[in-house]
């Protein structure tokens, strides 16, 4: 068909495509001017309808901005709350605990006070003096013994008394001394109390302080959060992450020791429901098996709601205390049931493995060897079968953190998607408008030829002045006009 | 999009609905007494321990000999379906290896006659009772046949879905002289069995069992 039409003008190929070639020339220089206006219109509308499009989802993106803004606020001031609530319940405990005792501890400061202010009293009373007279008795017995015998004997007993009065006096005082040391001795404990009771106090204040301190940091956040600053909201967001990779590495954790759990119990629960029947491709044991880790980790999630470490449910963290208490009970039992009953599968799996170890022994000819210290693996699986229910039960706080942490994860993905899809639009739109004022240059280019020959009549006939030097079409002007104009707005 | 969950619901319930397949197997193993195969039971002992160590609970096993006319049930040795617990199923396996044992070790004569066919007739007859998922019959044998006089055997047989293995299949005297009667053979029973709506496998090295059948 390609060739008949090929040869029509002529038998030989190049002739006629050669004339098939002038016919397209000529053909497309006729049709010039609507040509280029089809391709600059069709790039137009390429490129305004990417246009169009990469401002809606501009407009989406900052929507989607807004939003994720607003969720990443109210999360971290439900945490803030959370975090200042709990902040204020140990402040209330220490007030509750210790500062409660404080008018007891006040009112034994102020006795010990007391008393050691009268035992410092009595401390400090004077020695008793010695009598006045004694002045001029010193001075008699002072006198020189120079005359009468009985003077001297008088003189002496004077001086004898005098002596005895001294004796007295300084008895009295070391006596009067003793007694001041002994008051002074038993402040001693009073002091002492009086410092424990101070430290008691100072260490009840130092701890309200640092609490204070906390309560003062966290209001900081909360009160960045309830302004809307962009720095509270990057902080959040970037800590959204973080928990993000964190609970999803714990959550990957525990996915593999829901295997090894998994593991433990499949072999004996075909001795309970069977090895041979099956559930679509899964064999009924296996799905009973996973049944129970998942009524174990459901069990966990309740727990943990019931002990309020997680806010999953709020209609559990809402229950009052006497009912929540009863759910921790009930949970716990199950949990504990569950755990009891996994350990004794794991034990009913050695004894399987045992039994069929013996089995494949026997048909390989050998003879059954009793293997030594076979009951530590036992134990060790019946310990494992029922720790790991337990272990499980914790996947409620990764868990809690990862859906939280999954809202700003997806709406980050979903602004990083728009913003791409957003750029993609730009680009095919002006790659578009760019390929259409080609696509008319190559159009010229393919009829250069009568194009020149156009260029030549037109100046022979003198009326160059009137056509535009460049040879550029109406549609190429104005589309150069309008560029012109783009480029200013742009600029 | 009401339409499509609408029709999604239907087809999962009308993909429940449908007979499940099962996925039980059947193993019906011949063993050929005819002849110097009498000489051969040790291997056929370890092809049966390889397949009550691979069958699992819900699995059917049977051996049946092949002497001069295996159309019967008085030629199957043992057969057993495992119960679906696991250690029942294994002291089952226990009496299950007695029983060969002791058939192995009474078995001094051959047969003199080696009906085959007869014997995969009885085979596709016990794998079709099983209701199994997958079913195998494999032939212990130099599958060549020497039929009694007046036996018929020379029709179309039935295997549908049966994975037909020939195991250890010995080279005869003859076949020293000219290969081509043991290809022909071969050949020969892979048409029939093909023909039958089965498929076809040899085995001969019996270290490589673990092609057989896959363990679970």
């Amino acid at each position: 068909m390609f060739n008949e039409i090929l040869t029509v003008w002529s038998n030989q190929p190049g002739i006629s495509a050669t004339i098939w070639l002038a016919i397209l020339v000529f053909v497309a220089y006729l049709g010039r001017n609507p040509a280029h206006q089809l391709i600059y219109s069709t790039g137009r509308a390429i490129y305004a309808a990417c246009r169009l499009f990469a401002a809606s989802l501009r407009r989406l993106e900052a929507s989607l901005q807004r939003r994720n803004k607003e969720v990443v606020m109210a999360m971290g001031q439900d945490a803030s709350e959370r975090a200042i609530e709990r902040e204020f319940h140990r402040v209330n405990a220490v007030v509750t605990r210790d500062l409660s005792a404080y008018p007891a501890l006040h009112r034994q400061i102020s006795d010990t006070i007391d008393k050691i202010e009268e035992d410092y009293q009595a401390a400090t009373d004077a020695p008793p003096l010695p009598p006045a007279w004694l002045e001029a008795v010193d001075s008699i017995a002072s006198i020189p013994r120079t005359g009468d015998a009985t003077v001297c004997s008088i003189l002496d007993n004077i001086g004898k008394t005098l002596e005895d009065a001294h004796q007295e006096t300084q008895k009295a005082y070391r006596k009067s001394t003793l007694e001041r040391h002994k008051l002074l001795g038993a402040m001693q404990p009073q002091w002492r109390n009086l410092g424990q009771s101070l430290t008691r106090v100072k260490e009840t204040i130092d701890g309200l302080e640092e609490r204070s301190i906390e309560i003062d940091k966290q209001m900081k956040s909360y009160e960045a959060i309830r302004n809307g600053e962009d720095t509270a909201a990057r902080t959040l967001s970037s800590s959204s992450l973080t928990q993000f990779f964190i609970s999803t590495l714990v959550l990957v954790i525990a996915v593999f020791g829901g295997l090894i759990n998994f593991q433990l119990i499949a072999l004996p629960m075909s001795e309970m429901v069977g090895g041979a029947s099956y559930i679509g491709p899964m064999k009924t044991s296996d799905i009973a098996a996973l049944v129970i880790i998942m009524v174990e980790i459901a069990m966990g999630l309740f727990l943990m709601e019931s002990l309020r470490i997680t806010n999953l449910f709020p209609i559990i963290g809402s229950m009052d205390d006497k009912m929540r208490k009863r759910m921790v009970v009930i949970t716990f039992s199950i949990l504990a049931i569950l755990a009891t009953v996994e350990a004794s599968l794991a034990y009913m799996r050695d004894l399987l493995a045992l039994d069929r170890e013996a089995l494949t022994q026997s048909l390989a000819g050998g003879t059954v060897v009793e293997a030594s210290f076979r009951w530590i693996p036992s134990i060790g699986q019946m310990v494992l079968g029922f720790i790991l229910p337990f272990a499980l039960a914790f996947v409620a706080i990764p868990l809690e953190s990862f859906i939280h942490s999954l809202r700003t994860v997806l709406g980050a993905i979903a602004l990083s998607v728009i913003h791409a899809l957003a750029f993609t639009a730009r680009l095919i739109g002006g790659t578009a408008r760019q390929v259409a004022r080609m696509l008319v240059n190559l159009y010229d280019l393919f009829i250069m030829l009568p194009l020149g020959i156009e260029r030549l009549v037109t100046s022979s006939i003198g009326r160059k002045a009137d056509k535009p030097e460049t040879g550029e079409s109406e549609p190429v002007r104005a589309e150069l006009a309008k560029t012109k104009v783009y480029m200013r707005e742009q600029s | 999009m009401k339409k499509l969950i609408l029709s999604t619901v239907l087809c999962l319930g009308l993909a429940a609905c449908s007979e499940p397949r099962s996925n039980a197997r059947a193993v019906y193993l011949l063993l050929d007494t005819s002849g110097t195969y009498t000489a051969e039971m040790d291997k056929a002992q370890k092809i049966m321990n390889y397949l009550l160590a691979t069958l699992d609970s819900g699995d059917s096993i049977a051996i049946a000999r092949i002497d001069s006319g295996s159309f019967s049930e008085k030629d199957i040795i043992a057969k057993v379906t495992f119960d679906d617990r696991p250690s029942t199923a294994n002291q089952q396996k226990r009496m299950f290896k007695d029983k060969i044992d002791e058939f192995v070790n009474n078995t001094k004569r051959g047969s003199r006659h080696t009906d085959i066919t007869g014997g995969m007739l009885q085979a596709s007859e016990y794998l079709e009772e099983t209701g199994a998922g997958e079913r195998y019959v494999l032939i212990f044998s130099d599958l060549e046949e020497d039929l009694q006089k007046g036996h018929i055997r020379d029709f179309p047989i039935s295997l549908p879905d049966i994975h037909v293995v020939a195991l250890n299949v010995t080279k005869l005297r003859s076949d020293n002289i000219d290969p081509r009667d043991y290809l022909k053979r071969l050949d020969l029973w892979e048409k029939r069995v093909y023909q039958a709506g089965g498929t076809w496998g040899v085995i001969n090295d019996l270290e490589r069992m673990d092609r057989l059948i896959a363990q679970r």
